[in-house]
């Protein structure tokens, strides 16, 4: 392996990284969760913000509209005369028509998308006519018009703050979120020799192997903890900076809140370390693949859902977002800041909800692992019978399903916590602290015990037995 | 007499609600199936309330007083005959009338007035109405079904004789149901002002 590839291969990592979570989630999670709450309060949400076209773009995009959605129902059913023949085909073992199988497969492919990007853009042509001539893309231009309106206001500093860490704590607040993804495998290795091959489902596989993961560190999860617990500063010291009796209440909350929280959130994962006797996630997500979801280990799924308390504690969102309360503090440690900085504090908030999403994911939901899909492809079996189907596929196809899977994790419990957000009411401050001490510590340490009972009486390897027997 | 007590039992003390958990569950459920029905489900059974305003409008009620309209002849003539009863009626007196006499070899010379000024200054306008209850002739009328177009200049709501003419009711016409009996029609009762009855 050369040192230019690692560094190339290490770039590419980090830009992937940074794309989905500072790029591509955070946006749109602010969007998401407006239009979320909308619809669950039976409002139509952020929809306003608007690209508006010249009455003569409006006028072609009209004319065009017709042709377009034409265009596509021929595309279509060329598509859909191409997928009768080809089954046709595949049914009767040989090709005996004119046209070779390959150039009936690729006109499928080709006819097919084009009719989808056709009628895609029929449906968008008609919106922008519905919308009277403005691109309005159902409310997603509203972090784009956010992010601007954010970069053009005063940036204001407290006269008698502390100027230098009331900048700081939004960095400190900021960094350490994104860094959590450092350690997350987003889908298995990558043997770069073999990109177009079938590989063999089991055996070491010689050539250049590409880790899918900014960092394989040994102490993985560890380091997770100790770049997330970084943040309390950033927390607590803009609270201070700020010059502020609400924004050092805030701040102290969030700190006391976190720190407690940050216990808890360790113990839920011993049991984690325990099972998968490892700290790497990379091992532990392989650990899934081989033998079972986490959340399907009994002591486990008690581990999962504590472990999603303690989370949505530490990012300091609601039920437990009692730092920034708004009744009672204005903003907490947020009140004075504005513009761009607290556009980081704000990304900063939703990033954690994706590395939340993404650790989740990778400790209980198997990380990248798809059901059925194997290194060498798909092999689809029933429970108790020995009949399976199996579909080979080739190498970069099977890391993109496994890449794909992982962020459709990602989604869905984003989307969890977002909903939970907006159903549940704030605690009270002693209520939060005594659901930590009082009823999760206790909990997580009786977790612990359980799974140690559950490891030495070997009903783990039993359990895992019994469930690959199932699959 | 005895009063009989209907005990109602206090909320919120049963073993489920205090563990939490299945309150958590069923608020939960509801959000997502309100989400679900809201974001995915058939437009029929969506239940959101608000709108995209200037795209999408909802109709005023059919008794809405919007601005004023002056209504029209078949002939495109204003139908007010100048008699000033609106502009008398008018608590905001934001009602301008010049009546005029039409030409003489007009029909309707001698017989009706027309007004060659008559302007409504929406600003003052307070929209009672009476105006319209006072008209004899259906002539001006509040059925737009249209608030006032809001403007940066206060000329803007200085509504002249053309422009009164040139709003439509709701239903789009410039007319009104009622008919309009003019000189020489069979229907006309054929008095006249000079001539006398």
């Amino acid at each position: 392996m050369t040192t230019t590839f690692l560094v190339t291969s290490s770039l590419v990592k980090v830009l992937v990284i940074l794309l989905i979570t500072v790029g591509v989630f955070a946006p749109i999670l602010i969007w998401a969760e407006r239009r979320q709450s909308a619809m669950i309060q039976d409002r139509l949400g952020p929809s306003r913000a608007a690209i508006v076209l010249p009455a003569s773009a409006v006028a072609f995009i009209d004319r065009a509209r017709l042709p377009m959605w034409r265009l596509a129902a021929l595309t279509g059913i060329v598509a859909i005369v191409a997928l009768v023949t080809l089954t046709f085909v595949a049914l009767k073992g040989s090709n005996p028509l004119p046209i070779s199988t390959s150039s009936l497969t690729s006109s499928l492919i080709a006819f097919g998308a084009a009719s989808v990007l056709l009628r895609a853009g029929y449906g968008m042509h008609s919106m922008i006519i519905r919308n009277s001539g403005k691109i309005m893309l159902i409310g997603l231009l509203h972090p784009v018009a956010d992010a601007l309106k954010f970069i053009f206001k005063e940036d204001f500093v407290p006269p008698k703050g502390d100027k230098l860490l009331f900048s700081l704590g939004p960095i400190i607040a900021l960094i350490p979120a994104i860094g959590a993804f450092a350690v997350i495998p987003f889908a298995s290795s990558l043997h770069w020799d073999y990109l177009d091959q079938v590989l063999p489902r089991t055996g070491e596989i010689a050539g250049l192997v590409v880790p899918l993961q900014v960092a394989s560190l040994n102490v993985g999860i560890l380091f997770i903890f100790a770049i997330a617990s970084t943040g309390i500063i950033g927390a607590a010291i803009s609270g201070y900076a700020s010059d502020n009796k609400f924004s050092l209440l805030g701040g102290i909350r969030a700190a006391s809140q976190m720190v407690s929280y940050e216990v808890v959130l360790g113990l839920t994962l011993v049991p984690a370390f325990m099972v998968y006797a490892s700290l790497r996630l990379e091992d532990m997500a392989t650990w899934q693949h081989d033998h079972v979801w986490g959340i399907f280990v009994p002591p486990l799924t008690l581990a999962a859902v504590t472990f999603v308390v303690a989370a949505i504690a530490e990012t300091k969102r609601v039920p437990f977002d009692l730092p920034e309360g708004e009744s009672e503090l204005v903003g907490g440690y947020l009140t004075e800041y504005s513009g761009m900085k607290f556009g980081m504090f704000f990304m900063g908030e939703f990033v954690e909800v994706v590395s939340l999403a993404a650790i989740f994911s990778v400790i209980f939901l198997g990380g990248w692992d798809v059901p059925f899909l194997y290194r060498d492809g798909f092999e689809f079996s029933l429970p108790f019978v020995s009949a399976s189907y199996s579909v080979p596929v080739v190498h970069w196809l099977v890391v993109a399903i496994q890449f794909g899977v992982f962020l459709f994790k990602i989604v869905a419990l984003i989307w969890f916590q977002l909903m939970i957000r907006w159903s549940l009411p704030r605690f009270r401050y002693d209520q939060l602290m005594s659901l930590c001490w009082k009823g999760m510590l206790p909990l997580s340490l009786l977790n612990i015990l359980a799974v140690g009972a559950f490891i030495l009486s070997g009903w783990l390897d039993g359990w895992v037995a019994f469930f690959e027997k199932l699959f | 007499m005895t009063v009989e007590v209907k005990v109602i039992k206090k909320p919120g003390r049963t073993l489920a609600e205090q563990a939490y958990v299945p309150e958590i569950a069923k608020g939960l459920g509801f959000a997502m199936g309100r989400f679900f029905k809201n974001t995915f489900g058939p437009q029929a059974k969506k239940e959101i309330d608000t709108v995209k305003y200037p795209e999408e409008k909802v109709e005023y009620p059919e008794r809405f007083r919007g601005i004023h309209r002056l209504t029209q002849r078949s002939d495109g003539s204003p139908r007010c005959v100048a008699c000033l009863c609106c502009s008398t009626a008018c608590p905001a007196q934001c009602i301008h009338i010049e009546p005029a006499e039409y030409e003489p070899d007009d029909p309707r010379h001698g017989y009706e007035r027309y007004p060659s000024v008559f302007v409504i200054d929406e600003l003052r306008c307070i929209f009672c109405g009476y105006c319209v209850e006072a008209c004899p002739c259906d002539a001006i009328r509040m059925d737009t079904g249209m608030h006032m177009p809001p403007s940066t200049s206060r000329d803007h709501f200085i509504y002249d004789k053309e422009t009164l003419l040139s709003i439509p009711g709701r239903d789009g016409t410039y007319l009104t149901a009622n008919p309009r009996h003019e000189p020489g029609d069979d229907t006309h009762p054929g008095i006249d002002r000079e001539r006398g009855h």
